[in-house]
Protein backbone atom coordinates (compact mmCIF):
# COMPACT_ATOMS: atom_id res chain seq x y z
CA UNK A 1 0.00 0.00 0.00
CA UNK A 2 1.32 3.39 -0.92
CA UNK A 3 0.85 6.30 1.33
CA UNK A 4 -0.08 9.48 -0.41
CA UNK A 5 1.83 12.24 1.22
CA UNK A 6 0.03 15.48 0.97
CA UNK A 7 2.58 18.18 1.40
CA UNK A 8 2.89 21.61 -0.16
CA UNK A 9 5.28 20.45 -2.89
CA UNK A 10 3.11 17.52 -4.01
CA UNK A 11 0.06 19.69 -4.03
CA UNK A 12 1.76 22.34 -6.14
CA UNK A 13 3.11 19.83 -8.66
CA UNK A 14 -0.07 17.80 -8.85
CA UNK A 15 -2.25 20.86 -8.83
CA UNK A 16 -0.43 22.51 -11.69
CA UNK A 17 -0.52 19.25 -13.68
CA UNK A 18 -4.29 19.10 -13.26
CA UNK A 19 -4.55 22.77 -14.13
CA UNK A 20 -2.36 22.35 -17.21
CA UNK A 21 -4.34 19.45 -18.65
CA UNK A 22 -7.63 20.92 -17.58
CA UNK A 23 -7.01 24.36 -19.02
CA UNK A 24 -5.50 23.16 -22.28
CA UNK A 25 -8.33 20.66 -22.58
CA UNK A 26 -10.74 23.56 -22.31
CA UNK A 27 -8.80 25.80 -24.65
CA UNK A 28 -7.96 23.39 -27.45
CA UNK A 29 -11.41 22.80 -28.90
CA UNK A 30 -11.93 26.56 -28.87
CA UNK A 31 -8.73 27.00 -30.81
CA UNK A 32 -9.87 24.41 -33.34
CA UNK A 33 -13.07 26.38 -33.78
CA UNK A 34 -10.64 29.07 -34.55
CA UNK A 35 -10.16 32.45 -35.98
CA UNK A 36 -12.64 35.06 -34.78
CA UNK A 37 -14.27 37.28 -37.39
CA UNK A 38 -13.08 40.89 -37.71
CA UNK A 39 -15.49 43.43 -36.26
CA UNK A 40 -16.25 46.63 -38.12
CA UNK A 41 -14.32 49.57 -36.70
CA UNK A 42 -16.14 52.64 -35.43
CA UNK A 43 -16.29 55.29 -38.14
CA UNK A 44 -15.26 52.67 -40.70
CA UNK A 45 -18.31 53.20 -42.90
CA UNK A 46 -18.03 57.00 -42.95
CA UNK A 47 -18.25 58.49 -46.46
CA UNK A 48 -18.76 55.00 -47.96
CA UNK A 49 -20.09 54.87 -51.52
CA UNK A 50 -21.64 51.54 -52.32
CA UNK A 51 -20.37 49.71 -55.37
CA UNK A 52 -17.06 51.39 -56.21
CA UNK A 53 -15.68 50.05 -59.52
CA UNK A 54 -12.81 47.56 -59.64
CA UNK A 55 -9.78 49.57 -60.76
CA UNK A 56 -6.08 48.91 -61.47
CA UNK A 57 -5.17 51.98 -59.46
CA UNK A 58 -6.94 54.94 -57.83
CA UNK A 59 -5.77 58.18 -59.46
CA UNK A 60 -2.04 58.51 -59.97
CA UNK A 61 -1.17 56.13 -57.14
CA UNK A 62 1.98 56.31 -55.01
CA UNK A 63 0.57 54.75 -51.85
CA UNK A 64 -0.07 51.04 -51.26
CA UNK A 65 -3.13 49.76 -49.48
CA UNK A 66 -2.80 46.03 -48.87
CA UNK A 67 -4.11 43.22 -46.72
CA UNK A 68 -5.59 39.76 -46.57
CA UNK A 69 -9.03 38.23 -46.51
CA UNK A 70 -9.59 34.96 -44.62
CA UNK A 71 -12.55 32.93 -43.51
CA UNK A 72 -13.52 32.95 -39.85
CA UNK A 73 -12.99 29.63 -38.11
CA UNK A 74 -10.46 27.75 -40.23
CA UNK A 75 -8.64 30.88 -41.46
CA UNK A 76 -8.68 29.70 -45.08
CA UNK A 77 -7.62 32.43 -47.53
CA UNK A 78 -10.53 33.71 -49.60
CA UNK A 79 -9.80 34.32 -53.27
CA UNK A 80 -11.71 36.65 -55.57
CA UNK A 81 -13.19 38.79 -52.77
CA UNK A 82 -14.02 42.38 -53.60
CA UNK A 83 -12.49 44.93 -51.20
CA UNK A 84 -13.51 48.55 -51.54
CA UNK A 85 -11.02 51.23 -50.59
CA UNK A 86 -11.36 54.99 -50.06
CA UNK A 87 -9.49 57.75 -48.26
CA UNK A 88 -8.76 61.46 -48.15
CA UNK A 89 -5.78 61.74 -50.50
CA UNK A 90 -3.75 64.27 -52.44
CA UNK A 91 -6.22 63.75 -55.29
CA UNK A 92 -9.56 63.96 -53.56
CA UNK A 93 -11.68 64.25 -50.46
CA UNK A 94 -12.95 61.14 -48.76
CA UNK A 95 -16.53 61.41 -50.08
CA UNK A 96 -15.62 62.18 -53.70
CA UNK A 97 -16.12 59.39 -56.26
CA UNK A 98 -12.57 59.58 -57.59
CA UNK A 99 -11.28 58.71 -54.11
CA UNK A 100 -13.06 55.33 -54.23
CA UNK A 101 -12.06 52.08 -55.90
CA UNK A 102 -12.16 48.32 -55.44
CA UNK A 103 -9.87 45.37 -55.98
CA UNK A 104 -10.09 41.57 -55.78
CA UNK A 105 -8.09 39.20 -53.59
CA UNK A 106 -5.68 36.77 -55.29
CA UNK A 107 -5.57 33.00 -54.72
CA UNK A 108 -3.76 33.55 -51.40
CA UNK A 109 -6.51 35.87 -50.19
CA UNK A 110 -4.22 38.89 -50.50
CA UNK A 111 -5.12 42.24 -52.03
CA UNK A 112 -3.08 45.29 -52.94
CA UNK A 113 -4.28 48.53 -54.53
CA UNK A 114 -2.26 51.60 -55.37
CA UNK A 115 -3.97 54.82 -54.35
CA UNK A 116 -2.81 58.46 -54.05
CA UNK A 117 -0.96 59.49 -50.87
CA UNK A 118 -3.27 59.56 -47.84
CA UNK A 119 -3.47 62.96 -46.11
CA UNK A 120 -4.53 63.32 -42.45
CA UNK A 121 -8.16 64.33 -42.20
CA UNK A 122 -10.30 64.83 -39.12
CA UNK A 123 -7.14 64.69 -37.05
CA UNK A 124 -5.80 61.30 -38.12
CA UNK A 125 -4.10 59.91 -41.24
CA UNK A 126 -6.37 56.97 -42.00
CA UNK A 127 -7.91 54.88 -44.76
CA UNK A 128 -11.21 53.09 -45.19
CA UNK A 129 -11.82 49.55 -46.46
CA UNK A 130 -15.02 47.63 -46.87
CA UNK A 131 -16.09 44.10 -47.60
CA UNK A 132 -19.73 44.46 -48.64
CA UNK A 133 -20.55 41.78 -51.21
CA UNK A 134 -23.18 39.75 -49.41
CA UNK A 135 -21.63 36.28 -49.20
CA UNK A 136 -20.08 37.12 -45.85
CA UNK A 137 -21.10 39.62 -43.19
CA UNK A 138 -20.23 43.20 -44.13
CA UNK A 139 -17.09 44.60 -42.48
CA UNK A 140 -15.87 48.21 -42.51
CA UNK A 141 -12.29 48.92 -41.44
CA UNK A 142 -10.61 52.22 -40.65
CA UNK A 143 -6.87 51.63 -40.13
CA UNK A 144 -4.75 54.56 -38.91
CA UNK A 145 -1.22 55.24 -40.18
CA UNK A 146 1.54 55.39 -37.55
CA UNK A 147 2.79 58.53 -39.28
CA UNK A 148 1.38 60.72 -42.03
CA UNK A 149 4.70 60.23 -43.86
CA UNK A 150 4.10 56.50 -44.42
CA UNK A 151 3.36 55.40 -47.96
CA UNK A 152 1.54 52.16 -47.23
CA UNK A 153 -1.18 50.85 -44.96
CA UNK A 154 -2.44 47.34 -44.17
CA UNK A 155 -5.81 46.00 -43.14
CA UNK A 156 -6.86 42.39 -42.63
CA UNK A 157 -10.30 40.87 -42.89
CA UNK A 158 -11.58 37.69 -41.26
CA UNK A 159 -15.04 37.21 -42.68
CA UNK A 160 -17.97 35.32 -41.24
CA UNK A 161 -20.36 33.54 -43.64
CA UNK A 162 -23.84 35.01 -43.52
CA UNK B 1 3.35 97.32 -20.31
CA UNK B 2 2.88 97.00 -24.05
CA UNK B 3 4.94 93.83 -23.80
CA UNK B 4 1.99 91.70 -22.68
CA UNK B 5 -0.01 92.87 -25.70
CA UNK B 6 2.85 91.94 -28.02
CA UNK B 7 3.13 88.54 -26.35
CA UNK B 8 -0.62 88.04 -26.53
CA UNK B 9 -0.65 88.91 -30.23
CA UNK B 10 2.28 86.55 -30.81
CA UNK B 11 0.45 83.79 -28.93
CA UNK B 12 -2.20 83.75 -31.64
CA UNK B 13 -0.13 85.12 -34.55
CA UNK B 14 2.55 82.43 -34.40
CA UNK B 15 0.20 79.40 -34.42
CA UNK B 16 -1.99 81.00 -37.09
CA UNK B 17 1.01 81.79 -39.31
CA UNK B 18 2.47 78.30 -38.79
CA UNK B 19 -0.89 76.69 -39.56
CA UNK B 20 -1.25 78.88 -42.65
CA UNK B 21 1.95 77.28 -43.95
CA UNK B 22 0.72 73.73 -43.32
CA UNK B 23 1.05 71.53 -46.42
CA UNK B 24 -2.29 69.95 -45.45
CA UNK B 25 -4.12 73.11 -46.50
CA UNK B 26 -3.52 72.29 -50.16
CA UNK B 27 -5.87 69.30 -49.83
CA UNK B 28 -8.59 71.03 -47.82
CA UNK B 29 -11.71 73.00 -48.73
CA UNK B 30 -12.05 76.61 -47.54
CA UNK B 31 -14.83 75.60 -45.12
CA UNK B 32 -12.59 72.96 -43.53
CA UNK B 33 -9.69 75.44 -43.26
CA UNK B 34 -12.00 78.03 -41.69
CA UNK B 35 -13.16 75.43 -39.15
CA UNK B 36 -9.54 74.61 -38.22
CA UNK B 37 -8.57 78.26 -37.80
CA UNK B 38 -11.66 78.95 -35.71
CA UNK B 39 -10.37 76.22 -33.40
CA UNK B 40 -6.99 77.95 -33.08
CA UNK B 41 -8.64 81.31 -32.34
CA UNK B 42 -10.92 79.64 -29.77
CA UNK B 43 -7.88 78.18 -28.01
CA UNK B 44 -6.29 81.63 -27.91
CA UNK B 45 -9.47 83.22 -26.54
CA UNK B 46 -9.15 80.76 -23.64
CA UNK B 47 -5.79 82.36 -22.91
CA UNK B 48 -7.23 85.89 -22.98
CA UNK B 49 -10.20 85.12 -20.70
CA UNK B 50 -8.37 84.51 -17.39
CA UNK B 51 -5.91 87.35 -18.10
CA UNK B 52 -8.85 89.77 -18.41
CA UNK B 53 -10.43 88.61 -15.19
CA UNK B 54 -7.17 88.76 -13.27
CA UNK B 55 -6.60 92.29 -14.58
CA UNK B 56 -3.30 91.43 -16.24
CA UNK B 57 -4.14 93.35 -19.41
CA UNK B 58 -3.29 97.04 -19.05
CA UNK B 59 -6.32 99.31 -19.42
CA UNK B 60 -8.65 96.35 -19.10
CA UNK B 61 -8.80 95.61 -15.41
CA UNK B 62 -11.87 95.72 -13.26
CA UNK B 63 -15.17 96.56 -14.88
CA UNK B 64 -13.96 97.15 -18.49
CA UNK B 65 -11.99 93.90 -18.27
CA UNK B 66 -15.08 92.03 -17.15
CA UNK B 67 -17.14 93.56 -19.98
CA UNK B 68 -14.55 92.45 -22.56
CA UNK B 69 -14.48 89.03 -20.84
CA UNK B 70 -18.23 88.73 -21.54
CA UNK B 71 -17.80 89.69 -25.19
CA UNK B 72 -14.95 87.27 -25.63
CA UNK B 73 -17.06 84.54 -24.03
CA UNK B 74 -19.61 85.20 -26.77
CA UNK B 75 -16.87 85.17 -29.39
CA UNK B 76 -15.70 81.82 -28.02
CA UNK B 77 -19.18 80.37 -28.55
CA UNK B 78 -19.16 81.73 -32.12
CA UNK B 79 -15.73 80.18 -32.80
CA UNK B 80 -16.89 76.80 -31.49
CA UNK B 81 -20.01 76.98 -33.67
CA UNK B 82 -17.87 77.80 -36.74
CA UNK B 83 -15.45 74.98 -35.81
CA UNK B 84 -18.15 72.34 -35.38
CA UNK B 85 -20.29 73.67 -38.24
CA UNK B 86 -17.37 73.72 -40.66
CA UNK B 87 -16.36 70.19 -39.73
CA UNK B 88 -19.98 69.06 -40.08
CA UNK B 89 -20.09 70.46 -43.64
CA UNK B 90 -16.72 68.84 -44.40
CA UNK B 91 -17.72 65.35 -43.29
CA UNK B 92 -21.15 64.95 -41.67
CA UNK B 93 -20.71 61.30 -40.59
CA UNK B 94 -17.42 62.04 -38.79
CA UNK B 95 -18.95 65.02 -36.96
CA UNK B 96 -22.05 63.05 -35.99
CA UNK B 97 -19.83 60.25 -34.60
CA UNK B 98 -17.92 62.83 -32.57
CA UNK B 99 -21.07 64.46 -31.17
CA UNK B 100 -22.47 61.04 -30.24
CA UNK B 101 -19.20 60.03 -28.53
CA UNK B 102 -18.72 57.04 -30.85
CA UNK B 103 -15.89 58.49 -32.88
CA UNK B 104 -12.75 56.36 -33.34
CA UNK B 105 -10.52 59.39 -32.78
CA UNK B 106 -9.41 59.73 -29.14
CA UNK B 107 -9.44 63.54 -29.20
CA UNK B 108 -13.07 63.93 -30.30
CA UNK B 109 -14.80 63.35 -26.95
CA UNK B 110 -12.54 65.97 -25.33
CA UNK B 111 -13.55 68.50 -27.97
CA UNK B 112 -17.24 67.73 -27.53
CA UNK B 113 -16.98 67.93 -23.72
CA UNK B 114 -15.24 71.32 -24.03
CA UNK B 115 -17.95 72.47 -26.45
CA UNK B 116 -20.78 71.62 -24.04
CA UNK B 117 -18.90 73.18 -21.14
CA UNK B 118 -18.44 76.41 -23.16
CA UNK B 119 -22.14 76.45 -24.05
CA UNK B 120 -23.03 75.81 -20.40
CA UNK B 121 -20.90 78.74 -19.18
CA UNK B 122 -22.42 81.02 -21.83
CA UNK B 123 -25.93 79.97 -20.83
CA UNK B 124 -25.21 80.40 -17.12
CA UNK B 125 -23.48 83.74 -17.69
CA UNK B 126 -26.53 85.03 -19.53
CA UNK B 127 -29.12 83.75 -17.10
CA UNK B 128 -27.73 82.75 -13.69
CA UNK B 129 -29.82 85.50 -12.12
CA UNK B 130 -32.93 84.28 -13.87
CA UNK B 131 -32.14 80.76 -12.64
CA UNK B 132 -32.03 82.18 -9.12
CA UNK B 133 -28.39 81.21 -8.53
CA UNK B 134 -26.37 82.98 -5.91
CA UNK B 135 -23.29 84.83 -7.24
CA UNK B 136 -21.05 82.44 -5.32
CA UNK B 137 -22.76 79.35 -6.80
CA UNK B 138 -22.47 80.82 -10.29
CA UNK B 139 -18.78 81.61 -9.75
CA UNK B 140 -18.00 78.10 -8.50
CA UNK B 141 -19.91 76.58 -11.44
CA UNK B 142 -18.05 78.88 -13.86
CA UNK B 143 -14.71 77.95 -12.31
CA UNK B 144 -15.36 74.19 -12.49
CA UNK B 145 -16.57 74.48 -16.09
CA UNK B 146 -13.55 76.67 -16.93
CA UNK B 147 -11.24 73.93 -15.67
CA UNK B 148 -13.11 71.37 -17.80
CA UNK B 149 -12.94 73.67 -20.84
CA UNK B 150 -9.21 74.34 -20.53
CA UNK B 151 -8.14 70.77 -19.80
CA UNK B 152 -10.42 69.17 -22.41
CA UNK B 153 -9.48 71.72 -25.09
CA UNK B 154 -5.75 71.29 -24.51
CA UNK B 155 -6.01 67.48 -24.64
CA UNK B 156 -8.21 67.80 -27.75
CA UNK B 157 -5.69 70.06 -29.46
CA UNK B 158 -2.57 68.11 -28.53
CA UNK B 159 -3.96 64.75 -29.73
CA UNK B 160 -4.99 66.07 -33.16
CA UNK B 161 -2.77 65.56 -36.14
CA UNK B 162 -3.96 68.48 -38.20
CA UNK B 163 -3.08 71.87 -39.61
CA UNK B 164 -1.52 73.26 -36.41
CA UNK B 165 2.26 73.13 -36.30
CA UNK B 166 3.41 71.04 -33.33
CA UNK B 167 5.68 73.49 -31.48
CA UNK B 168 3.40 76.53 -31.77
CA UNK B 169 0.45 74.34 -30.78
CA UNK B 170 2.24 73.01 -27.69
CA UNK B 171 3.34 76.54 -26.76
CA UNK B 172 -0.19 77.96 -27.03
CA UNK B 173 -1.59 75.01 -25.04
CA UNK B 174 1.01 75.56 -22.31
CA UNK B 175 0.15 79.28 -22.14
CA UNK B 176 -3.57 78.47 -21.86
CA UNK B 177 -2.88 75.97 -19.07
CA UNK B 178 -0.46 78.29 -17.27
CA UNK B 179 -2.89 81.24 -17.38
CA UNK B 180 -5.73 79.07 -16.09
CA UNK B 181 -3.65 77.60 -13.26
CA UNK B 182 -2.26 80.99 -12.28
CA UNK B 183 -5.60 82.79 -12.29
CA UNK B 184 -7.89 80.07 -10.96
CA UNK B 185 -5.29 78.89 -8.47
CA UNK B 186 -4.70 82.44 -7.33
CA UNK B 187 -8.34 83.36 -6.88
CA UNK B 188 -8.13 83.34 -3.08
CA UNK B 189 -4.93 85.34 -3.21
CA UNK B 190 -6.65 87.82 -5.45
CA UNK B 191 -9.53 88.14 -2.98
CA UNK B 192 -7.05 88.69 -0.19
CA UNK B 193 -5.44 91.48 -2.17
CA UNK B 194 -8.86 93.03 -2.55
CA UNK B 195 -9.58 92.80 1.15
CA UNK B 196 -6.14 94.26 1.80
CA UNK B 197 -6.91 97.10 -0.55
CA UNK B 198 -10.21 97.64 1.18
CA UNK B 199 -8.48 97.73 4.56
CA UNK B 200 -5.89 100.29 3.55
Amino acid sequence: MTTVVLNRRNLLVGGSAVLATGVSGLLLPARAQGLAPTDSMSGGANNYRKGAAIVDRIGKGGFWMSGTVRRAGDGAPLAGQRIQIWAHTTEGREHEPQSHGATLTDKNGAFRLEIPQIIPVFGQPHGHLAYDSGEFKTVFLRPVMRSAKETSLEAHFVLQPV
Amino acid sequence: MALIWVLLAAAVGAPLAAAAMSPLLAWRDPVYILACFAGIVALWLMLVQPLLIAGYLPGLSGRPGRRVHHWIGGALVVMVVIHVGGLWITSPPDMIDALLFVSPTPFSPFGVIAMWAIFAVALLAASWRRFGLRPRTWRIAHMLLAIVIVVASVVHGILIEGTMETVSKAALCMLVLAAAIKVIGGLRLWQKRETLRRET
